[in-house]
């Protein structure tokens, strides 16, 4: 039996907010964002049928909006319009890493200025950081982290190989660092201990 | 170092997906071991851990009026 009119629409109100963050994320425009939230829910209901369990009913609606997107996306790329995809080299001991910058191992018990930067980071500073990212870089640190989608998951929505995703993630995540050591330096966050740059 | 002991470098490798829940068990309990005995490792693991809850709070807002009216006029027409 599929899901009632009534349960898919308790289902929708509880995971709207979350919906939209994504969307907002991956999109990076509010009118796209509201189209792919728009479309992903009336795709949900058509496929209803396909709903297992209740429960399921988050990571499956996650799974519609995330395929709508690429979708859309590969429609783009075809008419030259998505940004172009370059996987760049780094191995890791070039990674960017703002731990790396902060953390004194011979400071006393009490100071910790990694966790004194984060302290200090404020939602916005997150979030331009995160729009600042190649969308390549982008999709896949919004699927591991704000989706906590899992390497396979991320892959076969991709379609590409795990491996790619392995990799790609470790440089997503040093550029989306740099970029955020900057935008903290941008906005003049400074930890104690902290060596000047 | 006991024969499965691994050393910072070799940890630092693998605490991405450790942090993500990627690694087997046998891999996990490694990198655990030695964050149990590294304070810098363990440290390291705490920020990363830290900066990925802050990504994913990104995904908790207030919906706006305008996507809220349009999603309930959307599920009225079902």
């Amino acid at each position: 039996m599929s899901i009632t009119k009534e349960a898919f629409e308790t289902q929708v109100m509880t995971i709207l907010g979350r919906l939209h963050g994504v969307a907002v994320r991956l999109t990076r425009n509010d009118a796209d964002a509201e189209d792919l939230v728009a479309d992903t829910i009336a795709r949900a209901w058509r496929a209803r049928e396909a709903l297992m369990a209740p429960n399921a009913f988050p990571a499956w609606i996650f799974r519609i909006l995330n395929n709508t997107f690429i979708s859309d996306r590969r429609r783009a790329a075809v008419r030259g319009q998505t940004e172009p995809i370059e996987d760049a080299e780094l191995d890791d001991s070039q990674a960017f890493s703002i731990f790396e910058r902060l953390h004194r191992p011979f400071l006393l018990w009490f100071a910790n200025p990694e966790q004194e930067f984060l302290d200090k980071l404020m939602r916005d500073d997150v979030d331009r950081a995160l729009a600042a990212l190649p969308e390549h870089y982008r999709v896949v640190v919004i699927m591991a982290d704000m989706e906590d989608l899992k390497y396979a998951e991320i892959a076969e929505t991709l379609k590409i190989p795990i491996g790619t995703v392995r990799s790609r993630l470790a440089r997503a995540r040093a550029a989306l660092q740099e970029t955020l050591w900057t935008v903290a330096q941008e906005r003049g966050i400074e930890v104690s201990h902290s060596p000047k740059h | 170092m006991a024969v499965n002991d691994i050393d910072c470098a070799q940890a630092l490798k693998r605490l991405i997906e450790f942090i993500d829940q990627e690694l087997v068990d046998a891999d996990r309990e490694v990198i655990e071991r030695h964050l149990q005995t590294c304070r810098s490792c363990l440290s390291r693991a705490e920020f990363e851990r830290a900066l990925k809850a802050r990504l994913r709070s990104l995904s908790h807002g207030d919906v706006p009026s305008k996507m809220l009216d349009r999603i309930t006029s959307l599920m009225q027409g079902f």
